[in-house]
């Protein structure tokens, strides 16, 4: 018997109808635990290098994470991996909501889905019962209405769907895979869907999870419980209002906008605004999301409710996900958060990524400014910001026009378009859209993120430690109560809070490459162990000391599934899964020169220091000079298969 | 003759519709004890209409073998919700019946009816799990003395009786009783 997971992939073929239950060994979740763990190995063993995203060979899998389903707070996301069609690397995702849960409940830890269907399908999982029925009369429709007609059409309220709207059947490079609350976003994973022809997966389930302690597993989730209302009562001093908590806070119960707006860069990345956080918006703004929300929405057993559903007049009823509130009139430039509410519901509605689609927008109002894209090019094209970016929008997710160019990203439009737009290409790596950020001086830890970081967000890789010095009348109290720590690194870390910011201890040359290494290792660790367990990044990996850390998490693991885990055991697995990641962008071409961050993220840059960085941090790491891991390093971990092929194809030498 | 009653107090402002209530309520009800998690198996259950922004805690409180008269009334009204809406969210939204026209507060499987006690059985807890879980603090319980008659006071047991009896009959129940009884005393060599 397994406990904490089935131990059973459904086997999805959609260009045959096959349907299959197979079972995954016991032996891979020791070694990659569950969630993209395990979605990584199955990329690797599957999908080869010549494999193009658009394709029926390669799959999409839908993934539970290790724990979801358990009684554990926050243990809900949905890990979809496959081939991004814009990096053609590795594409993982994650949304939060109530998806996941039913599909372990319903008996599977995954949905592995190839092929194509002949023409467009949805599935429909009720425990045993695997359907995969037509779609064609939900053509066009949009992912919320998409998840309302199915949850008439199977009669039951409780059915979690997961859905793409026009921009994923349209294949649109950045076009998300929707849930009610929940949003798989980055790297265009809805176009994956799209492609084959696969509108929507809808599951239910009730069949009993195991757990396999469960006595002492409820102790450790009432302990969790007990920090997170400690937290919520007693926020960080010293660091801004969206990290001084835990969950989402910044996606609808904060109206302290101040961190986004003067912080990150408006247009298409290009100028910071100090200052433009006055009075008068602070009231316009809070009165704005006031009065659009109508409840906030929590993910699957979790009461913080992070969501809201949002209802403004004349636009469809949405709930609105992380800072896309921001996003779109940000890059619009314009100041009304109204606008930013009324677009992001018609952009959920397409289903797009709130990230990338408001820069590609920003970008074409750029180049349209600038020359490059004349009225020849956008016949009709308004003249007021707002109507541009809904102008732009529709003709995206349609791929009319212009909007077919640029419905591949900034990347590959800049250089279809031509006539020296590649030049506009200012804030991509590995031909993704990166934070709008536009700061002085060059700051060595986040360096090390954007360059190596695999999953073309920061935000995904982010957390534990402050994102700026601490007032000095807060370090002391700071690092007192910080049991978040690392077992050995605890003296080092607080040392780093204590003197980070005094005297010369300042950016770019402290933190010294070593401890950079160490502090981007913390937490990257932390999001990839979130990322196999499916326990929200809110709640874990994401925020400064988090209810979730890595010494109560190797507990969760060891009473949920009989696994015999320890903290170190624990690092070592993500680290293995953080190398097979690796592994699979590095077979595809992945090397040193693609590992840098936006050119003007800093104005003061140091190119020679930053290599420095970057050869410390691939020796920390094992990684050879093109960030390759080591044939020692693979065998370390375990991933001696990785090795083999890596010699087999000449990407190391024996 | 006076008792000691508790009741849950839903908060609909601070509900989110996390079914933290269910998860929790079917992993203490369970055998043992938290050893398995399913919300279908919980004895309280959350009415959720996400778009609307609506959710609807409510706990398993009785069993009956009819279905609701008042089903056919609210029918009869016209609201722009379509038919299956109505029947999911608005009709039976605030009961906590275990009927024959839905499957809700019944065990998978089974099909026994599920019923709230206040997690007051093997062994009682101050507080129910439900409320404990519910940090937001959407679901709340009091509790108060209460004047009530002396009335047998029907267990858990007696309603997953009653419903084995109201499906198969009483014959068959007792007989397999029976069965079940004599078997029992010839292995112990009663």
């Amino acid at each position: 018997m397994r406990y904490g997971e089935r131990g059973v992939s459904l086997e999805v073929d959609l260009s045959t109808g096959n349907i299959e239950k197979v079972e995954t060994p016991l032996e891979w979740t020791e070694l990659f635990l569950g969630g993209l763990g395990i979605n990584a190995k199955l990329m690797w063993d599957r999908v080869g290098p010549e494999v193009e995203p658009f394709s029926p060979d390669n799959i999409l899998i839908f993934s539970s994470g290790l724990l979801v389903g358990t009684p554990a707070f926050g243990a809900n996301r949905t890990i979809i991996t496959s081939i991004s069609p814009q990096t053609l690397y590795l594409g993982f995702s994650m949304s939060g909501g109530h998806w996941a849960a039913q599909l372990k409940l319903a008996g599977y830890d995954r949905i592995v889905v190839k092929g194509r269907a002949p023409h467009l399908v949805y599935l429909w999982i009720n425990d045993d019962k695997v359907e995969i029925r037509d779609a064609r009369h939900l053509k066009g429709k949009s992912t919320y209405e998409t998840m309302e007609l199915i949850r008439e059409e199977l009669r039951d309220p409780r059915v979690e769907i997961l859905a793409i709207g026009l921009a994923g059947e349209n294949r649109v490079y950045f076009a998300s895979i929707e849930t009610y609350r929940g949003s798989a976003s980055r790297l265009g994973l809805g176009a994956i869907m799209g492609d084959k022809n696969l509108k929507a997966i809808a599951v239910k389930g009730s069949k009993p999870l195991n757990i396999y302690k469960p006595e002492p597993f409820v102790k450790e989730c009432e302990k969790i419980r007990d920090y997170i209302i400690y937290r919520l009562n007693n926020p960080i001093k010293g660091v801004p209002p969206i990290l001084a908590y835990i969950g989402s806070p910044q996606e609808m119960k904060i109206y302290d906008e101040q961190w986004h707006l003067e912080n990150f860069a408006w247009g298409h990345a290009r100028v910071r605004r100090k200052g433009v956080w006055t009075k008068e918006i602070e009231e316009r703004f809070a009165q704005a999301q006031k009065s659009a929300i109508k409840k906030f929405v929590g993910c699957y057993n979790c009461p913080i409710g992070c969501a809201a559903t949002l209802a403004l007049p004349g636009m469809p009823s949405y709930i609105l996900k992380c800072y896309s509130k921001l996003t779109y009139l940000m890059a619009a430039m314009v100041d009304d958060l109204e606008f930013g509410l009324r677009i992001a519901a018609r952009a959920q509605h397409y289903g797009v990524d709130g990230f990338t689609a408001p820069q590609v927008m920003a970008f074409a109002v750029e180049l349209y400014e600038n020359g490059i894209l004349t009225d020849q090019d956008m016949p009709g094209f308004p003249s007021d910001p707002q109507e541009r970016f809904f102008w732009l929008l529709d003709r995206i997710v349609r791929r009319e026009g212009i909007g077919d160019v640029l419905a591949k990203g900034v990347y590959w439009a800049a250089r279809e378009i031509g006539r020296g737009a590649e030049k506009f290409d200012h804030n991509t790596t590995k031909k993704h859209e990166q934070m709008t950020i536009k700061l002085g001086m060059l700051n060595p830890i986040y360096f090390l993120m954007y360059a190596t970081g695999e999953k073309g967000n920061i935000t995904q890789i982010e957390g534990q430690i402050p994102q700026a010095p601490l007032p000095p009348e807060y370090k002391e109290e700071f690092v007192r109560d910080w049991p978040q720590v690392p077992t050995g690194k605890e003296e080092r870390f607080k040392q780093f809070i204590l003197e980070w910011g005094e005297g010369d201890k300042v950016f770019p040359f402290y933190p010294p490459p070593d401890l950079c290494c160490e502090l981007v290792e913390w937490q990257e660790i932390m999001h990839y162990i979130d990322d196999c367990t499916g326990i929200c990044a809110g709640l874990s990996s994401f925020p400064i000391k988090p209810p979730y850390h890595i010494h109560n998490l190797p507990l969760l693991i060891s009473y949920a599934t009989g696994i015999e885990m320890s903290e170190e055991d624990l690092w070592t697995a993500a680290t293995r899964v953080r190398n097979l990641v690796r592994a699979i962008n590095i077979r595809r071409g992945l090397r040193r020169d693609e590992e840098k961050p936006p050119e003007d993220h800093w104005k003061k840059r140091f190119p020679e220091y930053e290599q420095e960085l970057l050869t410390t941090y691939y020796r920390y790491r094992g990684w050879n000079e093109e960030g390759i891991p080591t044939k020692e390093t693979l065998e370390k971990l375990k991933l001696d298969f990785v090795a083999e092929d890596f010699i087999k194809r000449g990407i190391l030498k024996e | 003759m006076k008792k000691k009653v508790k009741v849950l107090k839903i908060d609909l402002d601070k509900c989110v519709g996390c079914r933290a209530c269910e998860v929790i309520c079917s992993a203490f009800h369970a055998a043992p004890k938290y050893s398995i998690a399913s919300p279908e198996f919980s004895r309280i259950r959350v009415f959720r209409d996400e778009l609307r922004g609506t959710f609807v805690p409510v706990k398993g409180s009785f069993y009956t073998k009819a279905e609701c008269p008042s089903r056919v009334l609210y029918f009869q009204n016209e609201t722009p919700l379509s038919d299956w809406k109505r029947e999911a969210y608005v009709v039976c939204s605030m009961c906590g019946a275990a009927c024959p026209s839905r499957d809700l507060f019944k065990e998978p499987g089974t099909g026994l009816p599920l019923k709230c006690d206040m997690c007051e059985n093997d062994p009682p807890l101050e507080e129910p799990m439900c409320v404990k879980w519910c940090f937001v603090d959407a679901i709340t319980h009091e509790e108060f003395e209460e004047e009530v008659k002396e009335e047998v006071e029907f267990s858990e047991l007696d309603m997953a009786i009653e419903a084995l009896i109201d499906r198969y009959g009483w014959e068959k129940v007792s007989d397999a009783f029976g069965r079940m009884l004599f078997s029992k005393m010839g292995e112990e060599g009663l």
